[in-house]
């Protein structure tokens, strides 16, 4: 049978389904003991706000992430196998084991980092956006958090000032209606959440987060918009399909609230819709997932034998390289008490 | 260049670096039209243009994220914080990022910006607007902490923070601005990360930094004419720590003093007589004695104000008793 690949939805599906099945191998490399610690959040549900938005961005674009980012880096060309290496803490890893899941960066790719503090990494795309405005570079930064950063006061300081400086900044708030195991409708008095564009000025929409198709469509739209100086808040609609980090088993929703939320399946849906229209096959779909199945299992096999940091590089990288790392205690306990430890 | 003030010393040293590197570009509430609350960013904005003297909303935890995201994209970003007492606002930005991208990102990227302030007592400016929270930046790893005394280092302390590769806070005193003095552009009076010894005597070490540094001298003064000949070690900077400088001369003296406008407890005082307890204690005839701010806010009332902090008086004193 003939297959056509070459449309949008068939050309995104297959970074939604490397997401999901990452996000999948994350959770087998906790059960397995060899992730550092539990901290880890899975994006499963949310690959179409990574993917869609992801691929409306260009090389030399940069970004800053949530705890929740997983997906959102896949989706801007992130090594897997890296990914999973510094998940488990090892020094292969993007940041040599220091960082984590919710810390990890690449300079190379634009990622100014993950962020583990609700709203942190915002304002950063301000500065970034200031600096490509001062380097009259046409590159422009996008802010991706959760819905639980709407509480954050730094949100609306960055938005307000992206929109006085006509900066080439997006915000992208990845709605998946929940910040940790508060729901949304607890949380704020008007979860119609692109409202919040309004009173900056900015251009506010939001987007089916099931469907990537539309979530790459206003993205597309958006940051060529703040790429012309017009920023933007962009409100990803999605769910959250599992608990808030590994441990969470959230017992504050009620499984007829999860059966429904996991009915708006982004990664089915193109999956369904690539079939109904004739585009690709259930069983070449089946062989890609396969494929990507296999990638995404030597993932874990990649960062179990990847090489632990070695104990002296715990000093390093406090400062900048050039200058003396900081005195460690037994260092100092020898040269007072005169004694080798 | 000649005589001088501390704020136009410290207008000069942002001026030259700016016409020295394009990427250096301030962000800050009221530094373009304005000139800065205390004038030290006075006319840059005309000579600069508003792109590198950027005015901000009221916005200080943005302010600064936007330096740390400035920063990371290749500008040298000097942001300003009118008080720093408004420090716990821009803490999230300041001590969970700007400190932390370096190592938390493996040495990807480091984040050579400047956060200027000021800080401490002398105008009746009250409990939220006379403190000295430099204890906040000294405990967070991967923050750089500088604090001028001089006019001199008005000048060369902030040219040698705009070469750092990693975040700098810098905090200047709100009661110096005015003061003045000889300033060579060309010679600093120590490199980055060095203490000054502007004094030295042999019968005890006053180690100190910003204003009190005048405060230690006016009493080592009068401490001459009573017989007893101080040294006084101007830090300079508080992170880098120059204990070397610290060591040698209390290892000759045998009594050290440290004096910090700071509350005392848990205070940068508290560090240093730790510090110099530990790598001195062979030397030392006395405890270490820390002569600090008192555990308690700042008044208005200019006579409960200035007694809140040490004061000439206060630092003779207790050297007398040191040595009596």
């Amino acid at each position: 049978m003939e297959t056509q690949t070459n449309s949008r939805l068939a050309e995104l599906y297959p970074m939604m389904r490397r997401i999901r099945t990452f996000e999948e191998r994350v959770g087998e490399l906790f059960v397995r003991g060899q992730s550092a610690g539990s901290m880890l959040h899975l994006s499963i549900g949310e690959e179409a706000a990574a993917v869609g938005v992801g691929a409306a961005m260009r090389d030399g674009d940069t970004f800053t992430t949530h705890h929740r980012g997983h997906g959102v880096f896949l989706a801007r060309g992130a090594d897997p196998r890296l990914m999973m290496a510094e998940i488990a803490g090892k020094e292969t890893g993007y940041c040599s084991g220091k960082g984590g899941s919710m810390h990890i960066a690449d300079m190379k790719l634009g990622h100014l980092g993950a962020n583990a503090i609700v709203g942190g990494g915002i304002p950063s795309v301000v500065g970034a956006g200031l600096a490509a405005r001062h380097k009259r570079s046409d590159s422009v930064s996008v802010a991706f958090f959760g819905d639980g950063a709407t509480g954050q006061g730094v949100l609306y300081e960055s938005m307000n000032m992206a929109a006085l400086w006509r900066l080439p900044v997006l915000f992208v708030c990845i709605n998946n209606q929940y910040g940790m195991g508060t729901r949304i409708d607890n949380a704020t008095a008007d979860p119609d959440l692109y409202k919040r564009a309004i009173p900056f000025g900015l251009k506010g929409a939001a987007v089916d987060g099931s469907d990537v198709e539309a979530v790459a469509e206003i993205a597309g739209e958006m940051i060529g918009d703040a790429r012309a100086g017009k920023p933007g808040f962009l409100v990803v609609d999605c769910y959250r399909f599992y608990g808030h980090a590994r441990m969470d088993k959230s017992p504050y929703r009620d499984d007829a609230e999860e059966s429904e939320g996991r009915l708006r399946d982004p990664v089915i849906k193109a999956r369904e819709t690539l079939i109904s229209r004739g585009e690709i096959d259930g069983s070449s779909l089946d062989e890609m997932d396969q494929n990507i199945a296999a990638e995404m299992d030597a993932t874990i096999d990649f960062a179990a034998d990847a090489r632990e940091p070695q104990l002296d590089s715990i000093f390093d990288d406090v400062y900048d390289p050039s200058t003396p790392p900081p005195e460690s205690v037994r260092g100092r306990l020898a040269r007072i008490l005169g004694q080798s430890q | 260049m000649g005589k001088t003030t501390y704020r136009d010393a410290l207008r000069q040293a942002l001026s030259d670096s700016m016409t020295t590197d394009p990427n250096v570009v301030l962000i800050g509430e009221e530094v373009g039209r304005y000139g800065g609350a205390y004038g030290v960013t006075k006319s840059l904005i005309d000579e600069f243009g508003p792109e590198r003297v950027i005015d901000t909303p009221i916005s200080e935890p943005s302010i600064v994220g936007a330096a740390v995201g400035a920063a990371m994209s290749g500008l040298r970003p000097v942001a300003e914080l009118m008080y720093v007492d408004f420090i716990g606002m821009t803490m999230d930005q300041l001590a969970n990022q700007a400190a932390k991208i370096r190592y938390m990102f493996g040495g990807q990227i480091g984040v050579p910006m400047i956060l200027r302030t000021q800080g401490g007592t002398g105008r009746s400016a009250g409990a939220q607007h006379s403190q000295s929270l430099e204890a906040y930046v000294m405990h967070t790893p991967g923050l750089r902490l500088a604090m001028p005394a001089t006019v001199s280092d008005a000048y060369h302390l902030l040219r040698q923070s705009l070469a750092q590769p990693d975040p700098v806070v810098f905090i200047e005193h709100k009661a110096l601005y005015a003061t003045s003095g000889e300033l060579d552009d060309q010679t600093p009076v120590a490199p980055w990360g060095k203490a000054h010894v502007p004094r030295q005597g042999d019968d005890l070490v006053i180690v100190t930094y910003s204003r009190q540094l005048h405060y230690a001298i006016l009493a080592a003064d009068k401490l001459a004419k009573d017989g007893i000949e101080a040294t006084i070690i101007d830090l300079r900077t508080l992170n880098p720590l120059d204990i070397d400088t610290i060591r040698t001369h209390v290892e000759r003296c045998g009594h050290a003093m440290v004096v910090s406008e700071g509350v005392m407890t848990a205070g940068v005082a508290a560090e240093l007589a730790a510090r110099i307890s530990e790598e001195c204690f062979d030397f030392l005839e006395n405890p270490v004695i820390r002569i600090a701010g008192e555990d308690i806010p700042i008044s208005v009332s200019p006579l409960l104000e200035t007694n809140s902090v040490p004061t000439p008086e206060l630092i003779a004193d207790a050297a007398r008793m040191m040595r009596s």
